[in-house]
């Protein structure tokens, strides 16, 4: 797998989100209150709301737009809602931010 | 010697036992609504090693009993009125025995026994037997072709009868009897109902109610016979076969009949918690968390008698349910303190409702209407002004307002005037006036946020097996929006499972977090001194480490408003639009909307806009219903230089999107306008100086009239001012949206300053008492206009400390968010954090 760096643990708030732009669109990272990160596309899979915009607990985010709960660690969304905002590959080393990088692939 | 028992019995079934070291063992007895219900919340507790097994005597697995009248009356299946399947049973490794009895409860050794001879041992057992329904001990009960109405084998019977059978008869015309009665009439059969009293349902109808519900049904084929009482039950002899013949009333009148049903009641199925030695009256006697007199054993359900109350329908049992559920997984929080009831007849076509004590006592007073032609009759009962009883009858949309005032013991005085018309009369936008849910066709918009028609509904609290207005919410959107189709979602739920699972406990949690209720969490951070909002999670056991989206931004507020000079904001239970400043809009960009004092702007003014419009390609710009000038389609990113540009412009704002002061209207007032009394701009700018940034439960909006025309619309505003030519009237608690309301008369005073204090005083007041996310509306009809009154009105040393505690909290709310934003705060919010090529 091919990684980018894309900035450092300490950049993004705990329980909160910052965003990358991608040539595919935006990716949202998250950081947990335990200091975990997902990477999930910034699109709810609701009606397209900005999901690096909402309330992060546990290990989901709620989306601004309609208060679709999604888990951070598949992308899905909490039922009864049902549907799944892609994930992308994350890695912490050292206090530094790998992403995923597909845009090759 | 005893232990020497039980090796041996342990030994000679041994097979059925296959018990798990070190598990506890837990056995419930009765696989009916509540014992199940009780399962479901214990599993969502996750609770540590448990085994559990269950026994039912009926062969089915747990199906809801309240449906089976539309399975009698043919419109649904068995099928559908399962709950929970033989999977599910499976997938959760609880062990049924279904079609098992158990006969004999031995508490000494711990162990169950049951009829056939299977033995299992328990740590932890659960009673939930349900109930019998009462057999007349009369001559003929026990003829073939005399039924009892209570399972799904009952009605298998039934149906089955019904195909050769031409008339029946049902024997009791309570709740019970009048759906077996419609069933068995829809069926095709010519039916009678033969009941005690003068009229049916009388438990839960006065007399005029019950007689307009007997010509509605007999307007559908059912004969009544009342003030009959059974004597026997007449059979004869055909081909060496016995059959039902008729009936006989005391006084010899006699009846013909090929089918005999019995609703004559239930009485609590206690027989088998008796002879185990557990203390019984009428039910099984339990304290307040469940628990029976042996502290092992637990009941719930209809064989349960608590605080001398038993009950027959599934509200309650829920209730109960889910406190047995938090002792056994040994919690031990929750207590049940009883319930109050609601009933509907599950009857297609006949809206009815009734809830508490309509039998006015000799003190109470009665409000009645009637109206013959469109067939509705309401009654409501009050005592002290507050709602004792309520029967609803062609018209029961309100039913569960009623119901739910009555739990609260709200103070309906100030409601009085327009309480039978219902609240669609207090003006509810966007529910077209409807009534009558039953007779809506499917096709009928309920939510019109959503675009739910109660077709969709239904099928979903059918298919989906939902039982609460949260959980209808959930699956279908309906009323999860504006809220103000809420009446009629429940009336559909009430309908389609015949009850008021909406439950609202008096006590209500504030999300799945916590058991404790707003007021509870309130009171601890002022008991307990709390500070943040970690600690305040840690010390009051919340049962995820961080919360969630619902239970944050309470948090946040009420540490605000309790420490205003020391708590430090946390941005991260605010929701984006308060963390931001902006409001963010159906396609992630946001609306920036600078604040306008009390309306009024100048031509500099304008023309700043204007030109940062301009320079920034704003899509709309739109005059917004709050005298101020709204500027949409903004990006995150452009943000902070935006606000920076309305910053050096000489605008503050920022508060505009939160739960906070939002406008102050006014109109032009005494200076301008021919019948202005006083200077209604001027003090409309005072009062949103002194009121800006301030954080509120909800957002609050104030306006000042010049003159009773009221053109600022004052009277629908959380806090509305109308100048008089003698001073100012302050009027309180209006609304302009979802549902309008007009305000209450506060109180009238001489002096612009008045104005100010009386304001700050009622804002804190609102600040420190609402619930969260309650508008002023709703929170003085919860809290009583009186009592409001007194502490703003009358109470003059408290109005001026409430004043001194808003005139304080705002020195630490008053700078501007969004020049410190320009100037660099919370800079990640608007950056990204990377861009890849
Ligand atoms: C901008 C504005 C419409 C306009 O362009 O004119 C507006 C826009 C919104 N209103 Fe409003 N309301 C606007 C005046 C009103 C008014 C009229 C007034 O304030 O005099 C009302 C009725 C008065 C009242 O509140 O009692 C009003 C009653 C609502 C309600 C229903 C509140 C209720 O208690 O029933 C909501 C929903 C809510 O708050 O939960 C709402 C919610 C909203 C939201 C914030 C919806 C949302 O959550 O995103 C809208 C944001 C649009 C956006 O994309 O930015 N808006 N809204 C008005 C802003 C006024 C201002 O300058 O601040
Ligand atoms: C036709 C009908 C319509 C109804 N309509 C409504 C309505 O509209 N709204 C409403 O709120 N309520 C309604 N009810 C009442 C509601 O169904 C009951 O309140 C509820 O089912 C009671 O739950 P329970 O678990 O206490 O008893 P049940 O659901 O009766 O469950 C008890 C179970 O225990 C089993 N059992 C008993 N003894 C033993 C034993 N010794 N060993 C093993 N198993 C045993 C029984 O077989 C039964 O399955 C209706 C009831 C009926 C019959
Ligand atoms: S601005 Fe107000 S009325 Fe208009 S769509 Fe939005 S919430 Fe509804
Ligand atoms: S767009 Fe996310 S909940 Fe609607």
């Amino acid at each position: 797998m091919n990684w980018i760096q894309v900035g450092k643990l300490e950049d993004i708030p705990r329980q909160g989100s910052r965003v990358v732009n991608t040539p595919r669109g935006e990716i949202a990272m998250f950081r947990s209150v335990d200091d975990r990160v997902f990477a999930l596309d910034n699109r709810c899979p609701h009606k397209g709301g900005p999901l690096s915009q909402g309330i992060v607990h546990g290990k989901r985010v709620t989306c601004p737009l309609h208060n679709w709960v999604i888990e951070l660690e598949t992308g899905n969304a909490a039922p009864p809602d049902a549907g799944c905002a892609q994930r992308h590959e994350v890695r912490v080393t050292h206090g530094v931010l790998f992403l995923e990088n597909r845009i090759e692939d | 010697m005893s232990t020497l028992f039980y090796e041996t019995d342990m030994m000679t079934s041994h097979k059925a036992m296959q018990t798990i070291p070190g598990k506890t063992r837990l056995v419930v007895i009765g696989n009916g609504m509540a014992g199940i219900r009780t399962l479901e919340e214990f599993l969502k507790m996750s609770p540590h090693d448990f085994e559990i097994t269950v026994f039912g005597a009926e062969p089915q697995p747990n199906y809801n009993r309240i449906l089976l009248s539309p399975v009698l009356s043919g419109e649904m299946a068995f099928q559908d009125t399962v709950l929970n399947d033989w999977d599910w049973y499976e997938k959760n490794h609880i062990t049924l025995h279904a079609g098992k009895r158990v006969s004999r409860i031995d508490r000494h050794r711990r162990v169950v026994e049951s009829e056939d001879g299977l033995s299992v041992p328990y740590d932890r057992l659960l009673i939930a037997t349900g109930s019998n329904p009462i057999m007349l001990q009369i001559p003929g009960i026990d003829l073939p072709g005399v039924l009892a109405y209570r399972s799904i084998d009952d009605v298998e019977k039934m149906l089955a009868a019904s195909r050769t059978a031409k008339r029946a008869v049902v024997v009791g015309g309570g709740l019970l009897g009048l759906e077996a009665a419609n069933g068995l009439s829809r069926q095709g059969m010519e039916v009678s109902v033969v009941h005690l009293c003068d009229w049916p349902m009388e438990r839960q109808l006065d007399q005029a109610g019950g007689n307009l519900l007997k010509s509605a049904l007999e307007k559908r084929g059912l004969k009544f016979y009342l003030s009959r009482q059974t004597e026997a039950i007449l059979g004869e002899n055909i081909g060496g076969e016995d059959k039902v013949t008729g009936l006989r009333f005391k006084g010899g009148e006699e009846i013909p009949a090929d089918l005999v049903i019995m609703a004559a009641g239930i009485r609590p199925n206690i027989a088998l918690a008796k002879s185990a030695g557990i203390h019984c009256d009428r039910g099984i006697v339990v304290n307040d968390t469940m628990q029976t007199f042996d502290p092992k054993i637990y009941s719930v359900g209809e064989c349960v008698q608590h605080r001398g109350q038993t009950y027959g329908l599934v509200a309650p049992l829920f209730e109960q349910a889910r406190v047995a559920a938090n002792h056994l997984a040994e919690y031990g929080r929750m207590r049940y303190e009883g319930s109050s009831v609601s009933t509907k007849l599950k009857v297609t076509g006949i809206d009815l409702f009734s809830a508490g004590d309509f039998n006015p006592a000799p003190d109470d007073e009665e409000l009645l209407f009637q109206d013959a032609a469109r067939g509705v009759y309401k009654k409501l009962v009050l005592r002290n002004n507050r709602l004792r009883g309520a029967v609803l009858y062609g018209d029961t949309v309100d039913g569960t307002w009623y119901f739910q005032m009555m739990r609260d013991g709200t103070d309906v005085t100030e409601l009085r005037d327009h309480l039978l018309f219902g609240q669609g009369h207090l003006g509810d936008a966007g529910r077209g006036g409807v009534a009558n849910v039953a007779n809506m066709p499917d096709s009928a918009e309920i939510c019109g946020c959503n675009g739910v028609c109660k077709g969709a509904i239904v099928k979903a609290i059918i298919e989906k097996k939902l039982f609460t207005l949260e959980e209808v919410r959930l699956h279908t959107k309906a009323s999860s929006s504006c809220g103000s189709c809420t009446g009629l979602v429940e009336a559909l739920l009430i309908n389609t499972v015949g009850g008021d699972y909406s439950a609202k406990p008096s006590k209500k949690p504030i999300c799945a977090c916590t058991e404790l209720s707003h007021e509870e969490v309130r009171d601890a951070i002022g008991r307990l001194r709390l500070k943040n909002i970690p600690d305040l999670m840690r010390l009051l056991e919340w049962k995820k480490p961080d919360g969630c989206h619902i239970c944050r931004p309470a948090l946040n507020y009420y540490l605000l408003t309790a420490n205003p000079a020391e708590y430090r904001d946390d941005s991260r239970s605010r929701f984006i639009n308060e963390r931001v400043h902006a409001n963010i809009q159906k396609d992630g960009t946001y609306s920036v909307i600078p604040r306008i004092w009390g309306g009024v702007t100048t031509p500099a003014e304008l023309r700043s806009i204007a030109e940062i419009a301009e320079r920034h390609e704003v899509p709309t710009v739109h005059i917004t219903g709050g005298q101020r000038i709204g500027l949409f389609g903004i990006t995150r990113e452009n943000l902070p230089r935006m606000w920076a540009e309305l910053a050096d412009a000489g605008f503050v704002s920022g508060h505009a999107y939160g739960k906070a002061l939002r406008t102050v209207k006014t109109c032009v007032g005494r200076e301008w306008c021919r019948f202005g009394t006083q200077d209604s701009t001027g003090l409309g700018i005072k009062v949103e100086k002194m009121t800006w940034g301030s954080w509120t439960p909800h957002k609050f909006k104030i306006a000042v009239s010049g003159c009773p025309r009221n053109c600022a619309e004052a009277t629908i505003k959380d806090l509305g001012v109308v100048c008089v030519d003698s001073g100012y009237e302050i009027h309180v608690g209006g609304n302009g949206g979802i549902k309008v309301r007009v305000t209450d008369f506060l109180c009238k005073v001489a002096s612009e300053e008045e104005v100010l204090e009386y304001c700050g005083a009622f804002m804190q007041l609102y600040r420190e008492e609402a619930l969260y996310m309650e508008r002023t509306a709703p929170w003085i009809e919860r809290a009583g206009l009186a009592e409001i009154k007194q502490r703003i009105v009358d109470d003059a040393p408290g109005r001026a400390g409430l004043y001194a505690r808003f005139l304080e909290s705002q020195r630490y709310s008053q700078d501007d968010p969004w020049r410190e934003r320009a100037l660099g705060k919370d800079a990640h919010e608007f950056e990204a954090l990377a861009t890849i090529a």
